[in-house]
Parts: C-alpha cells; structure tokens; sequence
C-alpha cells in the first residue's frame, strides 16, 4: 500500500529478506540479441569472426594439419619431397631437443640437470598450494637450501661431481638459471630499496634513491655488455669472476630496481594508522614492517610484481648478445645448421620457443590471480 | 590565543583528589605515584606551533580526559606520551623512565603505554585473535599459546569473544573498537591512552565501546582519553583538561570544571557542546 505523504505510517510486519530474482531469459537468446540486434552489430559480429578464422586456421594449418612429425633430416621437411605444402618440421625440434634444454651440457652429466629440476618441482608445488602442510620449512628449504644444492650439483666440483663450466651451460637452462636467480634475489633487495627509500635517514634515502634511478635510467643489454667486457678492465687481473655470474649479479640488480619502485608503490597505499597502531603495541621498525607493513603492502602489488617477474623471464632471452646462450640463444644457433636448413625451421623454432615462453609466463600470471584472489576472501568486503 | 596561559596546569596547586557526590567511581583509587610527567613540552609541524608549554601530571590510576576543539593538539599530545610524534623542546616521563631519541626507552615505553585510536588501526590482514597476540608473541616473546589465552580472556572482557577468528573487516565499528581495545591491554599495559574512541563509531555503538572504558576505569586503569563524550567523562575522570590552541585552557576536576569553569575558552567551549 503506498504510503501517502501527509499520513503518519507505521510499520506493522517486517519484511523477510527474499532471494534475488532469477534472471529472466535463456543465456543462449541474450547473446544472440547482444551479437545480432541489429545490422551494425551483426556487422561487428561477423568481422570480428572473419578477423579469428583468419588468424586461428593458419596457424592450426602450420602447426598441426600441414606439419611433419617424423623424420631425421631437412629432408623430411622439404615440399619438393613431400610434394605438398609444409608446415612446422618437429623433428628439428627433436633433433636439438637436447640442445634447447641444456646447451652443450655434456650428455653424461645431463641428469644433475633434470635431478636439480626434480628437486625445484618438489619443493616448489607444495609451496604453492595452499593447503600443503609446513609452508616455513618448505621456503626455508626452497629459497635458502635449494639454491645451494642447485649450485654445486649443477656446476660440480663437489659430491665427487666432475666440473660442468657455465660457458657449456645454454638452452632452457641458462633461461631457468637466469629467472630463478632474478626472481629470488629480486624481490627482498627490492623491498630493502624500497624500504631504504622510505627511510627517515637521509644518507639510506639518498643511495637507495641513487642506486634505484641509476639501474633504472640505464638499460638491460648496456649493463649486461659492461658487466661481460667492461668490468674486468677494472678488476684485478687474477680476479676472474665467472660470466654467467657477472650476468646474474646484473641481472638481479636490474630487476630490484624496479621491484623496488612496485614495492614502494604498495608502501605508499598503507594508510598511516596502520604503522601507528604497529608502533603503539611496540613493535620495532622491522617487526612492524616484517609482520604489520609489508604483507598487506606486497598483497596489493601482486599484480605489479609478477608483472616484474614475467617481464624478467622473458628478458633473459638478452643475454644472447653477451654470447650466453639461453633457450632463444641455441635456437637461434640450431638455426645456422646446414642440415635442418628448410623454409619452415626458423617458424617451427620461435614457435616452439614461443610455447615455452608463454606457459611459463602465463602459469606466472594465473597463479597470481589465484593468490591474489585467495587472499582476498574473507579480509576485504 | 595565549591567554590561557596563567591557568597552564602546573601553575595550579595539586589538590588532593577528593571524589565528588555525582560519579560513580572510587575517586581515591589515585595514587601519589606518577604515571606521565610532561613537563614544558613543545612541538612543531613544520613553523606551526602545536603544542605550547604544555605541564601535565598524571598520577597512578587517574583518569584524565582532555577535550578542546578540533586543531587544539589534544592528540598530538596523547601521541607524544608513547612518542609516536617527537617533539622539540621539553621532557615526558612515563613510569619513571624518560623518553629519548633512544630507541630502547621508546620500546620500554611503549610496552607499558597502550593505546586506541579513533579508526581502530586494527592490522586487516590478521584475524582479531591474531591482531591481539601478534606483540605479546613478538614484543614480550610469550609462547604462542600463552599469548592466545590472554588475547581469548581480554575478547571475553570487551565482550566479543566469539569473534576470535574472524578478520576485523567483518566486525561492526563498535566490535573493531572493542578488539583494538583488547588488542592494547593483550601487552597488558600500566596506563591506557584513548584518542579519540568514539568519534568514528556509528551513535548506536558508542555505548558498547564507553561501557567497555568504563569497565576498565573501575579496575583502576591509568587512563588518558581525548573525547568529546561528557557523560562518559563525568562518570569517569577524576581530572578535566580543556584544550586549545596548543596549550592547556583550564584544568581542574570534573566537578568544578563542568559547573564552574573559570576561563571565558571553557565556558565558551562547554556551552557548545553541553546543549
């Protein structure tokens, strides 16, 4: 009953709250309406339609359809042979498939390759599911051991494991090597930077400001050509520090320089009470940061920081230029053998390697949006 | 601005804290023992002048409540007392122990100073139970269970104890309140600071929250509260402090100082808001 403007009102029954109504009309007929009202959405629709088949079927076509499965040379591959069109030539792929993973790695020693994966897989998929039991362990072992059983059982020299030189190491390796040493190490140098630039003490503030605007205003291929054939001009000349090393130590100081600036940029969002409150009960300026500060700062700049880590996955592919040979490196190596010389190799290459690249970096992306949505629920309405 | 200063509170003599017929609580609780000793404290943000000459004693189980309009420094000066602002000029002690640039005088203090904010600061990331025993755990290295029998006793005194496991965002403003409440006396301190604690709660919760200060007054809690509450504070203090323009206006005990305040700031400050 309306309740007119002039007379008192009263409520006599409370209402009981109801479920949402159902939204009305089939999914089916909605998208239709929404796809084909009209003669300028249909329109749309239909480009947009062409624009997919066209980009999608020759792609499957090369891919699968026209593509060479078996073989043993660039024979195999070649269309005068087969006397039919020529898609992707997977048997290049299997013939430097040992190549692509681990450079000229000697065969024999192969295994301390695939052990040292089989131990990151081991420890690092119950650290990433949630429900996984003995998370602080499982890090402990994973950021701090891990690192250094990877190190000696891949370079030897211990274990009565003969000496594998970096300078063999190549392939998907090198490329794991690179963005593993770059993520783990990036990450707390960038929240000490970004901290340090936040830092009431002018002379933290003002290195770490140094330090954060030079690594960022220079850029990845003229540090890592320094850090390759201009650093040892200025070192002693007994002083050989390995290549792959001087690379990785470029690499990570790079990538903590942007870490910092997203990190920071998490800091910044925190309101002021919430260091207040954490100062109140005591905690001290680490205690505050450790336990109150940065998990809710580094929670907000998931998006940013796995951005950083994607983004430094795949610009391990520049240390080709300092004759490192990662994964895009010994393809484009395999590239110059005579023997698997065809029209297609060089799609089926960067095709194969474009594979690689996207799973890594889109299981990067999803799991942060998992982690991110886990964290999410319950704490934030 | 400055005439206030012939009533500055060291200027006045000390009397004894006699109780008045109107409140409820034991006004001889106090003792003769000093909890906060600040003596001519001066600070500035930037070139603006905000807290002048400021005396101020409180004694072992007293129970201030200074209020003032807004800008006349009452939180900045309950924020000096555990020195989460710092200050230029003049000495605070707090429990015999001065504080200094010296950061383990800081953490002594602030172990023993709790405090409640007007927008709770409770950490969202943690549960309540969780935001109660994350400094005894860290601060006071009590055992984890230890520490959760505590935090589990001081929910059931600010009555929420059934919220233990929930994260603040899913509590009213009055709950979250109550749990930075207990948060603060899980470090089970010897004085308790409130700035402001009702003034960001929906009208329907003020009561649950002062209900809880009142709980704790009458056990004898040194307190310190900037609050626009009258009722809550001639039911509590034991010692009035209107403030403004940085300095102290007038100070005295309720009594006296609801129905005969001397400054022309006070009476002029009362009328607003004792409509």
């Amino acid at each position: 009953m309306p309740v007119a403007s002039q007379q008192s009102y009263i409520r006599r029954a409370l209402l009981e709250p109801e479920p949402p109504p159902v939204a009305s009309g089939d999914v089916l007929a909605l998208t239709r309406a929404r796809l084909f009202g009209g003669v300028f959405n249909t329109a749309l629709t239909l480009l947009g339609a062409v624009i997919v088949v066209a980009l999608v079927w020759p792609t499957v076509k090369f891919l699968f359809i026209d593509a060479v499965w078996t073989g043993s040379s660039r024979l195999d591959c070649l269309p005068q042979t087969l006397g039919r069109e020529v898609g992707a030539c997977w048997p290049f792929i299997g013939a430097k498939f040992s190549q692509f993973m681990y450079g000229f790695y000697p065969a024999s020693e192969q295994w301390r390759v695939d052990l040292t994966y089989a131990l990151g897989a081991v420890l690092l998929v119950p650290l990433l599911i949630p429900s996984a039991p003995g998370k602080a362990l499982n890090a402990v072992v994973f950021f701090g051991v891990f690192p250094v059983v990877a190190f000696f059982l891949l370079i030897g020299d211990a274990f009565g494991l003969p000496h594998v030189e970096t300078r063999v190491w190549g392939g998907l390796l090198v490329t794991l090597v690179i963005s593993f040493t770059g993520i783990i190490f990036s990450l707390p140098l960038g929240v000490l930077l970004a901290l340090g630039r936040r830092s009431e003490f002018p002379v933290v503030r003002t290195a770490c400001v140094i330090f954060i605007e030079f690594w960022r205003g220079v850029p990845l291929i003229t540090v890592l050509f320094f850090a390759t054939y201009m650093l040892p001009f200025f070192l002693p000349s007994d002083w050989r520090i390995d290549g792959l090393a001087r690379v990785l130590v470029g690499v990570v100081l790079f990538a903590a320089a942007y870490m910092a600036e997203v990190v920071r940029g998490g800091l910044q969002a925190i309101p002021r009470g919430q260091f207040e409150g954490a100062m109140a009960l005591g905690l001290g300026y680490w205690r505050m940061m450790a336990l109150v500060i940065l998990p809710q700062a580094l929670r907000l700049v998931i998006p940013g920081i796995v951005n950083s880590f994607i983004a430094l996955f795949k610009d391990t592919t520049l240390v080709l230029i300092v004759a490192i040979f990662d994964l895009l490196g010994q393809l484009r190596a395999a590239f110059a053998d005579p023997s698997w010389a065809t029209p297609v190799t060089l799609f089926t290459g960067f095709a194969f390697a474009g594979a690689i690249y996207f799973v890594g970096s889109f299981g990067m992306s999803r799991y942060a949006l998992f982690v991110e949505r886990r964290l999410n629920t319950g704490r934030l309405r | 601005m400055t005439q206030g200063r012939e009533l500055s509170d060291s200027k006045q003599p000390r009397r004894a804290e006699g109780s008045s017929p109107r409140i409820g609580l034991d006004m001889r609780a106090t003792t003769h023992e000093v909890a906060i000793d600040i003596i001519g404290l001066n600070k500035w943000f930037g070139s603006f002048h905000v807290l002048r000459e400021i005396d101020l004693k409180v004694m072992r189980g007293q129970r201030i409540v200074i209020c003032g309009p807004s800008g006349g420094g009452k939180s900045t000066l309950l924020r000096c007392i555990n020195r989460i602002e710092d200050w230029q000029r003049g000495r605070v002690f707090v429990d015999g122990t001065e504080l200094t640039e010296d950061l383990k005088s800081i953490d002594e203090v602030r172990g023993e100073v709790g405090m409640v904010f007007q927008h709770f600061n409770l950490f969202p990331h943690l549960t309540v139970l969780e935001n109660c025993t994350l400094a005894p755990t860290w601060v006071r290295r009590m055992p984890k269970n230890h520490a959760e029998e505590i935090a589990r006793h001081y929910l059931r005194r600010v009555r929420i104890p059934e919220q233990a496991d929930k994260y603040p965002a899913q509590l009213s403003g009055g709950q979250q309140q109550r749990v930075a409440i207990a948060r603060a006396l899980c470090m089970q301190p010897k004085i308790m600071l409130f700035d402001e604690p009702t003034s960001a709660l929906d009208p329907e919760m003020v009561k649950e929250v002062l209900d809880t200060m009142v709980g704790l007054a009458l056990d004898g809690m040194t307190m310190v509260v900037v609050s626009h509450e009258m009722g809550f504070a001639r039911q509590v203090a034991n010692r009035m402090v209107l403030m403004d323009a940085g300095q102290i206006i007038e100070a005295n005990e309720p009594e006296a100082f609801f129905n005969r305040p001397q400054h022309e700031r006070t009476k002029q400050f009362l009328s607003q808001i004792l409509r």
